[in-house]
């Protein structure tokens, strides 16, 4: 990475300029983040700039404590004549591209995104500029996803099947950001939907946020003797080990996430079914995102880091891999249930 | 392949058997007799060959796709299967091929083999055109032979057997041997007729499976109900002599009869109505060879004389099935046995060489055979199998009546020093091994281990492989020595082939020494120490 107006640092990416870091590893003075995920949110920071929309979700993982301030999308911020704006990224609720400008030099950390409508977030906003940088999650082109539609159909009546046969239906979902997701899109006229105390958590600040939620019952609060048969359970993958799933009774698991295009993940995984549902982009949107960005330059952080830069030099667009420490979808849900403590 | 496909999904989308057997139930009671007979010669694991060469359907897909080959080749490692990996690289499609699995196999698949290749890209083209993400996938594993579902032929048969309400072990000796998939055989696979008149003369038995010891052998009871006799490692094998004719069959249910002469000579000798079950092994002077040599004779498609004196094979018989044209599998193991040894003494001695009842070892009591079984490695056996004596010869495996008693492994702590990504559940991780053990200050080669870890301990060694890469080539990473392995296998060979001088048996992971330094690994010494041991029996019999 030039030495320019943003750089990367051994605590994460930084503006010298305007003395800030974006979604840094260690702990620093001024850290702006761009979205609630746990590799993007560490705990540890004097202060942080989040966007409003999301602030619910980063007081939940920062804690009563953080010194957090805020700001909306498209407002811009000013760090010593450093331009600083959060524009929508469309990954989860309030995930945010971060924008810095300084002196006609223009900056794009875009965090996670994806390109797909999702009602519970506002949608990716194309932003021009001459630094965009990029995760690459799922940079290959084994990864296009299905329309969302087709997708719920699919749990709908995977859903809908084991509620014919008695059984409970677990579905597996990342507890910020997919779990909603599945929630507001699914039908809920099927059947009862109970929730992980990781998920109901986030799930009412989502609710508080104005995101449409179906009504939901945290599993904890039920009692042991309840019959959960033709019931939905919204939980993090990590529930799967557990012995927690032991009260349903009899019961499908799912597991919603773009890894489950592969048939080896999903049976690494040990599912009944895999519905591919993901919040980051696929290889035709991480494609368009960075097309539409028109940037001089790219730089690719987590994922398919090699294969995406190879692909765009080869493809005439100047690209250099940036190592960071984001680890991308695959690590979220972990780390956030350990942040909490559950 | 609508319905078969929708099949496939099924099977491959659940690990539940009960769902895995109602799917097939489904689909037999659906299928056309003769869909259904393709159905279930695939689901049974047979295959036809390759019918065009997955290079080329790889070369056709990157044409269609648009992309690089380096980039179908990043793609087919994350996958880890190519046939998957181009039904993902094909541009969308979501119209449905309604073409009934006989015609699609029968008359756009198998004739595809032989034409040229203008013409199978034609085909393959205007197939992929017609069909969704599912289809394509199920389309690409059936002409590049790379066909396989996670259900097992016994699965397969307690449907069949749900459905026509016959017996599953009758259905499973009718799905036996050769055979085609042809609507009269599937007709007559499921027909609640029981008489098994027309048998086909090389229709084999299905084979009685042992399970692995998992307790004590005092829980077995005396020692008196059981016979002990040598494991061997060989090729398990069915021999048959009906009507003059002579078929020697693998438990892969290959027919192998012309690989065998010696043995197939010396069946001819049997009278007719006889079925063995024993064990193919290279022997020589009165000893088993390591299964490697066996395996050279095996690649070969011509039995030159040479190798044939190098490398000759007895069968080590242990089972008696068929006994004058009767069908004896119900009769217990003791009265088998004696007509097995009936059988092979009234044989010419030419004959008595190749075929040859195995030795039944005795032991007052499970200590003595303790005792006895601290030969095996010495005598190149991996230790007893243990039968009871009343058992009749059972259909599959089974638990209770035939055992494995195998000796420990020998265990080695090596170094790991390569990965590579593994295929199906494994995709996308690095789980296949290289394990290096000291020569000097160097570390050497010395086994490629894939099994053993649990999954939380893949997906740390995978972490590790990642961020410690020193070199990539092609599939290959080189990784920074540090991580420290115990690794366990069966036998030790000298090897001119492998740079460590020597070729292991069935290495495997036993587990990850995380207490271990890379310094304290064992060294190649060690391991021509054990291989002396082996060699040497004065040594290890006590
Ligand atoms: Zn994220
Ligand atoms: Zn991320």
């Amino acid at each position: 990475m030039k030495s320019g107006l943003v750089t990367l640092t051994d605590r994460g990416l930084y503006c010298r300029q305007g003395d800030f870091y974006i979604d840094p590893w260690k702990p620093v003075k001024r850290a702006v983040l761009t979205h609630a995920h746990a590799d993007h949110t560490y705990r540890g920071n004097e202060d942080y700039l989040v966007p409003a929309e999301g602030e619910r979700l980063s007081r939940i993982r920062l804690g009563d404590e953080a010194k957090i301030s805020t700001q909306k999308y498209g407002e811009i911020g000013l760090f010593n004549g450093v331009k600083v704006s959060f524009h929508p990224a469309g990954h989860v609720l309030g995930s945010s591209q971060v924008r810095v400008e300084f002196k006609g030099e223009i900056w794009v950390v875009s965090g996670d995104y994806k390109l797909m409508p999702d009602e519970t977030c506002a949608p990716f906003e194309p932003i021009k500029c001459h630094h965009f940088i990029t995760e690459a999650t799922f940079g290959l082109p084994i990864y296009r996803w299905q329309p969302t539609k087709f997708v719920f159909s699919e749990i709908n009546s995977w859903w809908r099947r084991n509620q014919e046969k008695g059984k409970a239906s677990v579905i597996f979902a990342y507890s910020l950001g997919k779990s909603q997701r599945v929630m507001n899109g699914i039908d809920r006229s099927i059947g009862r939907i109970f929730t992980h105390g990781a998920v109901e958590r986030l799930t009412d600040a989502y609710r508080e946020s104005g995101v449409d939620m179906p009504e939901t019952q945290y599993v904890g609060s039920v009692g042991n003797k309840r019959d959960f048969s033709g019931s939905l359970i919204v939980a993090p993958p990590s529930a799967q080990a557990s012995t927690w799933l032991r009260r349903f009774g009899s019961h499908s698991t799912g597991f919603a996430s773009g890894w489950m295009m592969v048939r080896g993940a999903r049976r690494q995984r040990a599912v009944d079914r895999g519905f591919v549902l993901s919040d980051h982009a696929d290889w035709p949107e991480l494609l368009r995102a960075i097309q539409m960005s028109e940037a001089e330059t790219v730089y690719v952080t987590h994922g398919f880091i090699e294969e995406v830069v190879r692909w765009l030099n080869e493809n005439g667009q100047n690209a250099v891999p940036l190592k960071t420490q984001f680890i991308g979808d695959d690590a979220e849900e972990e780390i956030v249930n350990t942040g909490e403590h559950e | 392949m609508k319905l078969f496909t929708e099949l496939y999904v099924e099977l491959d989308q659940t690990n539940k058997t009960n769902e895995k057997i109602e799917a097939m139930r489904f689909y037999f009671d659906q299928a056309d007799a003769r869909d259904a007979a393709w159905a279930f010669y695939f689901l049974s694991g047979r295959k036809p060959r390759q019918i065009i060469p997955s290079k080329k359907l790889r070369e056709w897909a990157i044409e269609l796709a648009g992309i690089p080959e380096w980039l179908y080749l990043e793609s087919r490692d994350t996958v880890g299967d190519s046939a998957e990996t181009i039904a993902l690289l094909l541009p969308n499609n979501t119209t449905v091929d309604e073409t009934p699995l006989h015609i699609l196999v029968e008359q756009r698949l198998l004739p595809l083999r032989t034409s040229a290749e203008e013409i199978q890209r034609t085909e393959v083209f205007a197939a992929w055109s017609q069909m969704n993400y599912s289809q394509r996938l199920v389309y690409n594993k059936l002409i590049s032979g790379s066909f396989r579902i996670g259900v097992s032929q016994q699965l397969v048969v307690r449907a069949l057997s749900q459905i026509s309400e016959l017996p599953a072990d009758i259905i499973t000796h009718r799905a036996m041997g050769d055979w085609e998939p042809t609507s009269e055989f599937f007709s007559h696979l499921i027909d609640p007729a029981m008489d098994s008149d027309e048998t086909p003369i090389a229709r084999p038995f299905p084979f009685h499976l042992a399970h692995q010891m998992d307790f004590a052998p005092a829980d077995l009871g005396q020692t008196s109900e059981w016979q002990a006799e040598w494991k061997w490692d060989g090729i398990r094998a069915q021999v048959i002599k009906r009507k003059e004719e002579v078929f020697v069959w693998s438990r892969g249910e290959d027919l192998i009869t012309e690989r065998f002469p010696e043995i197939a000579a010396a069946a001819a000798q049997l009278p007719n109505g006889s079925v063995l079950d024993g064990e193919i092994l290279p022997w020589k002077d009165g000893r088993v060879l390591p299964f490697t040599e066996l395996q050279k004779r095996i690649g070969r498609k011509n039995l030159s004389a040479k190798i044939l004196a190098e490398v000759p094979v007895i069968l080590q018989c242990y089972d008696l099935m068929e006994f004058e044209g009767r069908d004896i599998r119900t009769f217990d193991f003791k009265t088998r046995r004696e007509f097995l040894e009936k059988l092979v003494n009234n044989l010419r001695p030419e004959a008595r060489q190749v075929l040859n009842v195995t030795e039944s070892v005795a032991g007052a009591s499970w200590n003595d055979l303790g005792i006895a079984r601290e030969k095996s490695r010495v005598l190149g056996v991996e230790g007893f199998m243990l039968k009871r004596l009343e058992s009749p010869y059972r259909t599959g495996r089974h638990r209770g009546d035939w055992w494995k008693w195998k000796i420990d492994p020998l265990t080695i702590d090596a170094v790991l020093i390569y990965a590579q990504k593994g295929t199906g559940k494994r995709a996308n991780l690095f789980t296949d091994y290289t394990f290096a053990v000291w020569k000097g200050i160097d570390l050497v080669p010395f086994a490629k281990a894939y099994s053993g870890l649990t999954d939380a301990e893949i997906r740390k060694v995978d972490r590790y492989v990642r961020d410690n890469t020193i070199e990539t080539f092609g599939p290959v990473r080189s990784v920074t020595p540090k991580l420290v392995f115990e690794i366990a296998f069966e036998a030790l060979q000298r090897s001119t082939r492998h740079k460590s001088g020597v070729a292991v048996r069935f290495p495997r992971i036993l587990r990850w020494r995380d207490d271990k330094t890379i310094e304290q690994a064992d060294s190649l010494d060690t391991i021509y120490e054990m291989l002396d041991a082996f060699q040497n029996p004065v040594n290890v019999s006590k």
